[in-house]
């Protein structure tokens, strides 16, 4: 009877969710340079050029957007399940100082070529060459890959949770450090950095929603498998154990899921926070939930949340853009003020 | 369950040190010592948890080691001395003492609810099943912990302090389930318990001091034997009471 209850709430909540999301969505395709007005105009009457902005431009980046915070939520779901930890996020293992490093590797080889025109900061988004033709996205994908990969070489394999954090966080500061150290040889590539460091989805096309779909099918297929075993590591690493629970095959899986799903995004949407950390709460927060109810209801609620920090990114200084990044952080940040706040005030 | 000259160590500390015992199936076996002594190390010795520095361990004539994973966890419910506060509801928690039955996908099946349910019953947890861990008291978790180790239904229940948290009357009703548990159900049970007066109730008694073990058999031979006062390394008064036993403590 409970459980029937849950269930139906749950499917209520997946709903309301959906809807938002369309609404947001709509919501995309009508806010951008143009007035509201003439976007209402474009969908009426379309042409050659409403086309290109309404499907070619426009509905990608909301899709993109969708898809890069589904990915983070889900990372950040897994994260704090993995880690025991309500405060764990997705790049705790070091992959967005990884992707950072890679990326302004990538734009510093780069550089002497002068190469102009669209992309991170002005400079071509697909045609960097660095150790041949991999480019910003692949650079901060390596970036993040080897980040991870030195973490748990450093932690000695995945099953200290204590020195895989440990070491994630090592990782993470000495690699922003040597990015620092790199950019402060270089000013014009610190400036091309910025966009990435802040997070921006308007580089994203229907090749980058094809790649973040592809990745969140890989990752949310393993994930929810694993969710019963995500339930029983919330119960203590021994007990799992007892009942059964392979902690190295669920431990390794999910850090490669993670791994994946945390790269992916950087390299395609560069770093934004805030996203993975809060919608696990707000989703906590809204109703009682399950393991695998959370890792399919966590991306949908951080989906929803880039979408609408991206919509508030080009709404709020029409016709001009605030960096996501900014916007999320200033969104999640006071959701996380406002939990401490009534937590403080129930107890 | 054999132990032959188990020894574990933690980094360079030696833990134990060359234990040999053989744990009665269908028999409720309490581990008494002092705090330090190793009695949480042996119950997860036991449940395979930790590496042996040295010997082995047996279950079912098979060596603990040679099991399978699910196998084991068919056979051997663990209870850990603390539980973390898990964000889950009292009936999902228990579900998970299925594990090794259901799988990664957890579909229940009706011999899996009837488990759970009995489970539940047995602790007096049924009413809460819907309610979250987290608003439960300390001792209304304990008992839902050990529903969770009752429900898998195991041949071999390992219980580290499953009395902690819990009033009088419910600490008598918990070792009154595991006697019914041992004796009823021929399950072996094996609980480490600090109440000298409660862990007097159990079949047997495995006394481990300091330097070891002190001694393996039934309550009247570790009375006849003074392992009690060898073990804790002072002396123990324990006096009669009714059908049982009760520990005086010394304040003089």
């Amino acid at each position: 009877m409970a459980r029937a209850t849950q269930r139906s709430r749950f499917t209520h909540w997946l709903a309301l969710g959906c809807l938002v999301t369309l609404l947001l969505t709509a919501a995309s395709l009508l806010v951008g340079t143009s007035t509201i007005r003439a976007s209402l105009d474009w969908l009426a009457s379309p042409d050659a050029q409403s086309n290109t902005v309404l499907w070619q431009i426009r509905l990608p980046r909301a899709a993109g957007a969708w898809l890069a915070g589904a990915l983070l939520g889900l990372g950040g779901a897994l994260a704090q399940g993995l880690f025991r930890n309500p405060l764990a996020e997705p790049y705790l293992l070091g992959s967005a100082s990884g992707a950072g490093l890679g990326v302004s590797l990538s734009l510093m080889a780069v550089e002497p070529l002068g190469s102009g025109g669209a992309g991170w900061g002005g400079l071509a988004w697909g045609g960097l060459a660095w150790g041949g033709q991999i480019g910003i996205t692949g650079a901060a994908f390596i970036g993040a890959c080897a980040a991870i990969t030195l973490t748990v070489l450093l932690s000695r394999g995945v099953m200290q949770t204590a020195s895989l954090l440990l070491a994630g966080i090592v990782v993470g500061f000495l690699l922003s450090a040597i990015t620092s150290l790199l950019l402060l040889r270089s000013p014009d590539t610190w400036r091309a950095m910025q966009a990435f460091l802040l997070g921006s989805t308007g580089y994203l096309n229907w090749h980058s929603c094809a790649l973040l779909a592809l990745t969140f099918a890989l990752c949310i297929v393993p994930a929810l498998l694993l969710a019963r075993g995500l339930e029983a590591l919330a119960l203590g690493e021994d007990t799992a154990q007892s009942l059964g629970v392979s902690l190295r095959v669920l431990r390794l899986t999910l850090l490669a899921v993670l791994s994946l799903a945390t790269a992916s995004t950087v390299g395609q949407v560069g770093i934004i926070g805030f996203v993975g950390l809060v919608a696990p709460h707000l989703v906590r927060e809204t109703f009682s939930i399950n393991q695998r109810q959370l890792l399919i209801a966590a991306p949908m609620c951080g989906g929803a949340l880039l979408l609408a920090a991206d919509l508030i990114s080009r709404w709020a200084v029409r016709p001009a853009e605030l960096p996501v990044g900014v916007v999320t952080a200033c969104i999640g940040g006071t959701y996380l003020l406002l939990m401490l706040w009534r937590r403080a005030r129930h107890s | 369950m054999i132990g032959r000259e188990v020894s574990v160590r933690y980094g360079t500390r030696r833990v134990l040190e060359r234990l040999s015992f053989e744990i009665l199936a269908g028999a409720w076996t309490c581990l008494v010592g002092p705090n330090g002594c190793g009695k949480s190390t042996l119950l997860r010795a036991l449940a395979g948890l930790i590496d042996l520095d040295q010997g082995s361990i047996s279950l079912e004539g098979r060596l603990l080691a040679d099991w399978s994973r699910r196998e084991r966890a068919r056979r051997i419910g663990w209870l850990a001395q603390t539980s973390s506060p898990a964000d889950l509801t009292v009936s999902e928690c228990v579900a998970l003492g299925r594990f090794a039955h259901t799988g990664w996908l957890g579909a229940v099946q009706s011999a899996d609810a009837a488990a759970i349910a009995r489970a539940l019953a047995a602790t007096g947890a049924s009413d809460w099943a819907t309610r979250r861990l987290s608003t439960l008291s300390g001792g209304e978790r304990q008992r839902v912990q050990l529903a969770r180790v009752l429900a898998v239904e195991a041949s071999v229940l390992l219980l580290d302090e499953p009395t902690t948290h819990l009033d009088p009357p419910h600490q008598e009703d918990i070792c009154r389930l595991l006697r019914a548990q041992a004796q009823g159900c021929g399950a072996t049970v094996v609980s480490a318990i600090h109440d000298l007066s409660l862990a007097l109730m159990a079949d047997r008694l495995l006394v481990l001091g300091p330097q070891g073990l002190v001694g393996h058999g039934t309550p009247e031979q570790a009375l006849a034997g003074d392992w009690l006062s060898l073990a804790f390394g002072k002396s123990i008064k324990i006096i009669r009471s009714g059908a049982g036993y009760a520990w005086q403590p010394q304040l003089g």
